[in-house]
């Protein structure tokens, strides 16, 4: 009836690069959404070593040409423009390849500064409790209701335009984004602090110090990862609202403000679609690979949701 | 007990309105730009304005912002305007003052945020409560599957890509604007349908960009809900399916949603406004838009003020429906 | 004298990831009107398995793989799915283990009761349903303003009583309690045993109760029924099985339970209930047995009638 052949495998050591693409394999929106970065990440560095990055400013190109990459006519080659360039006469490849690693760099800034400002600010809040915790867990409540998008048009429109730049961008965004890191990582040790494990150490003479760094912090870690990629999200996303809407340092070619641009010039009435379509295709690619990755980690870190298949 | 918790509410409401004003008041002092000044100059330069006017204008914007007086009185004042609705006047359209824009724009804002919210709610609720149902056939539970796929995208882009491949490619739809240009608005049937006409992609992007989130939390209640005795108890006492979808599983899981729904609200005022500004539809975020532009700043505060104590007044009013919906609360 | 419940051959595995695991192994029982069965078992003996098989309730990765459940002569395993729906609480009932969760929290309890109803009857009066509810949570000894509560609003022992009234809502042949009691205190589980005890002689409906209580269980049951690893290994009255119990599990489980004689001695059975997986050969209890013969690891033991006893052990297979 049963038959008694279960026998276990052969243990084999795996290399911790099968385990890794093993697991991918099975966690497939973390795969994917790491195979989308590593992508973009080519694309930019491949472009950093190719392309003269001046020419992602005005006037260094012929104006209003379309992509070469799409006239498979080969004697068109080599004077066209593989991604054409807009009304300003930006090369749009020179111009994505800065764009790009400028979005990249004011999302690591913003999610690096947010997700520490949100783990201090938490730990020392659920940790020690008392009046402090009431204090910045009131702000988070009241803040909360507020829409952050608002209050960042708030700044960036009280700075002079010539001022912005990509740092000034970031830190825009990271005074505003400390909230929800803050929360998550206030309850998680609100919970972790309760457990048995901190209360065996504490009973044991372990030292603040020693619990929070030998015993709390490596237990946080899953959780300060993912709430580091959605700080990385809300960065790249709110830093590119306000370059939609004008707010951006104009003279770059961030993503957003390629798109703010070519809106103002109304590009598909001109019928220069090429213009907007790279910057917000190479956005899409970005903020769905963060949000990939970002459910994925939900995965890893709740097991419950891999039910569902 | 119940008016308590009413007051309370009304309490945080107006905190929380304070807060947001307070802070649109002293970050613009925080930096050495002066707006007024600046603007003063920009119409100086264009000659756009009349002596009598520039008088006007210097008259409110004493009033307003009373630079003479002490930072904390002139903060009171403002405190004091905001409570009583007065957000100032445009400088780019005056005599016009920000309520009045705030006014003519509200409609167009309130049909697109109105549909595509409601609309995303629940098709995405629906859609990911089905796909956790394991009884549901399987391509009805698939359906949700591509919405998941636009869960990152934000809406923007969205409208970026319909924009591109609807009206400009295949030219079904309009390239933006309210109603087509060369008919004069009035309440003809023609009219009324040109007006719903311009409004399919705005009201599909913004559609889009937020069923993939609800779908996504939607399913993962539904797996927490479908293990719950009470939804097994119910198959035991032989209830149709239908029924048990719907007062038993649905029902139950859609309680965090009306919480997550009050949460989302201002992200999904964030991104109407831009793709407003995106269609070129004359609601608020167009208006706010075009004030960026054009350094128009009361009507830049007027406007982020007026939309947070708009999300904070709808959050509450969220949280109070939700007595309604689940019996447990009133015991706490 | 006819049964009212006659279940023949149920067979019931799971296919896991690791395999297919017999959860429910070639089970056969009767069932007379009006007659109390305790059916006890070790966790993952099979009891619950059977119960949610008796109810077509059997969830993928688990099939019904063969037998026949057979109540007042109508075989549920050949009903359609709509007609089982209908079979379900009309015929056989089932009251849940986890009552404290049991009931809808956003739903009255009386529109969970007048639910129940109209999906089996939906062309009575609206009135005569509400009734017919508010009977029922009478004969519970409920009061008939339970009908406007919320689960919330009422304590552990109230809840699993409006799962009884729910349970005994349209009269069935057969009800299965499964552990209706584990997670009340001491005074409301004799209170709810009452209940069942009376509704049942009430309406004459066989019942099975499910539970590893054998204390509560040998004062409110006529017959016990042992499971060990998805099979049947001894039916007996209460008292031949608390005096004399047949078969070695049966003895060893009767053993440990406390008694005022060896007082201080715990009992418990060495070794572990098997995995289901990799259930043994032959007599499944062979390798925790201490009267294990060489024909117990090899064959499996068949259920036998001695005097009115049902046995499956190898012990009385020669001797009968």
């Amino acid at each position: 009836m049963t038959t008694m052949t279960t026998t276990a495998p052969p243990i084999v050591q795996l290399s911790r690069m099968k385990l890794l693409a093993g697991y991918l394999r099975r966690n497939k929106s973390l795969g994917i959404g790491l195979g989308i970065i590593l992508l973009l990440v080519l694309f930019t560095l491949h472009g950093m070593v190719t392309v003269d990055q001046a020419r992602a400013y005005p006037l260094k190109a012929k104006p209003k040409q379309p992509p070469g990459i799409l006239d498979f006519s080969a004697e068109a080659w080599p004077g066209k423009l593989p991604m054409g360039s807009d009304f300003f006469g930006r090369d749009m490849h020179a111009a994505m390849v800065r764009g790009m690693w400028q979005t990249a760099l004011i999302g690591v800034i913003a999610g690096a500064a947010g997700t520490l400002v949100g783990v201090v600010l938490g730990f020392t809040s659920a940790y020690f409790g008392g009046v402090f915790d009431a204090f910045i867990k009131g702000i988070c409540q009241i803040l909360t209701p507020i829409p952050v998008f608002m209050i960042q048009i708030i700044i960036a429109s009280s700075l002079d335009k010539r001022d912005v730049t990509i740092f000034t961008m970031a830190w825009i965004v990271v005074m505003l984004a400390w909230m929800g890191p803050t929360l998550v990582i206030r309850s998680q040790v609100l919970s972790m602090k309760e457990r048995q494990f901190v209360s065996v150490a504490k009973l044991s003479g372990v030292g603040n110090g020693g619990i929070i760094f030998g015993e709390i912090l490596p237990n946080l870690l899953p959780f300060i990862a993912a709430a580091f990629v959605s700080q990385v999200f809300a960065g790249v996303f709110s830093s590119f609202y306000l370059a939609i809407v004008g707010l951006g340092p104009l003279r770059e070619p961030l993503l957003g403000n390629i798109i703010w641009g070519a809106q103002s010039q109304g590009a598909f009435f001109n019928g220069w679609w090429w213009w907007p379509i790279w910057p917000a295709a190479a956005m899409v690619l970005i903020l769905s690979a963060l949000a990939l990755i970002n459910m994925g980690l939900d995965e890893l870190a709740n097991p419950r949701i891999r039910r569902t298949e | 007990m119940r008016l308590q918790l009413i007051l309370r509410r009304v309490a945080f409401l107006i905190l929380v309105v304070w807060a947001a004003s307070t802070i649109t008041f002293f970050i613009p002092r925080m930096s050495d730009r002066n707006p007024i000044r600046e603007r003063f100059a920009e119409l100086a330069r264009t000659g756009g304005f009349s002596a009598s006017d520039l008088e006007v204008i210097v008259e409110s914007y004493n009033k307003k912002f009373g630079l003479d007086k002490p930072l904390m009185e002139q903060y009171f004042d403002y405190i004091g305007s905001v409570a009583q609705l007065d957000l100032g006047v445009s400088l780019n359209r005056f005599p016009k003052t920000v309520t009045e824009i705030i006014y003519e724009s509200l409609p167009w804002t309130i049909s697109l945020l109105f549909v595509s919210a409601i609309l995303s709610f629940v098709i995405g609720n629906l859609l990911g409560a089905i796909a956790a149902w394991p009884r549901a056939p399987g391509w009805l539970r698939s359906i949700a599957t591509p919405f998941i796929m636009f869960t990152g995208v934000p809406p923007v882009l969205l409208a970026i890509f319909l924009l591109f491949f609807l009206a400009f490619r295949l030219k079904l739809f309009p390239l933006g604007q309210a109603y087509s240009t060369g008919i004069a608005p009035d309440w003809s049937f023609g009219f009324v349908l040109n007006v719903m006409w311009h409004q399919v992609l705005p009201a599909i992007s913004m559609i889009l960009g937020s069923v993939g989130g609800w779908v996504l939390s939607m399913r993962g209640m539904g797996i927490t809900i479908q293990g719950e005795d009470y939804v097994n108890f119910a198959e035991h006492k032989g209830l149709g399916g239908r029924v048990i979808f719907r007062d038993y599983y649905l029902r139950n899981a859609l309680l965090p949603q009306v919480t997550g729904f009050a949460l989302a609200l201002g992200s999904l005022i964030t991104s109407g406004s831009v793709v407003e500004s995106l269609y070129a539809l004359p609601g608020l975020g167009s208006k706010l838009g075009q004030a960026i532009q054009a350094n128009d700043f009361m009507v830049i505060y007027g406007i982020v003020l007026f939309i947070t104590m708009s999300v904070a007044t709808l959050m509450v009013l969220v949280e109070f429906l939700y007595p309604l919906l689940d019996p447990r609360i009133k015991a706490d | 004298m006819t049964h009212v419940l006659e279940i023949r051959d149920l067979q019931v595995s799971y296919y896991t990831d690791l395999g297919r695991a017999i959860a429910l192994n070639r089970v056969n029982l009767n069932l007379k009107a009006g007659e109390k069965l305790g059916l006890v078992g070790e966790s993952g003996s099979g009891k619950s398995t059977m119960a949610l098989a008796m109810m077509r309730m059997i969830k993928a990765p688990g099939r019904i793989e063969s037998g026949s459940v057979d109540v007042d002569g109508v075989d549920l395993m050949k009903l359609s799915d709509e007609e089982m729906r209908l079979a379900r609480l009309s015929r056989i009932a089932y009251i849940p283990q986890g009552a404290m969760n049991s009931l809808n929290p956003v739903m009255r309890i009386g529109a969970q009761m007048v639910d129940a109803i109209r999906a089996h009857i939906p062309d009575m009066r609206k009135e005569a349903m509400i009734e017919q509810c508010m009977k029922s949570l009478e004969s519970v000894d409920l009061k008939r303003n339970v009908f406007q509560m919320y689960a919330h609003e009422l304590s552990g022992g109230m809840k699993q009583r409006v799962c009884i009234a729910i349970g005994i809502l349209l009269k069935p042949k057969v009800i299965i309690a499964d552990e209706p009691t584990s997670a009340l205190d001491v005074v409301t589980q004799r209170q709810v045993m009452e209940t069942i005890d009376r509704v049942q002689k009430e309406m004459g409906a066989a019942v099975i109760l499910i539970g590893h209580d054998m204390g509560l269980m040998a004062q409110f049951v006529d017959k016990v029924a042992v499971m060990y690893a998805g099979r049947l290994t001894e039916v007996s009255t209460v008292r031949d099985m608390f005096t004399t119990p047949m078969h070695p599990y049966a003895q060893a489980l009767i053993k440990s339970l406390p008694n005022l004689k060896n007082k201080g001695v715990f009992q418990g059975i060495p070794g572990l209930a098997p995995s289901l997986l990799r259930i043994p050969t032959g007599c499944a209890f062979h390798p925790r047995c201490t009267q294990a013969m060489e024909s117990c690891k090899t064959t499996i033991p068949e259920v036998q009638d001695h005097n009115g006893r049902l046995v499956a052990c190898h012990l009385y297979t020669e001797g009968a």
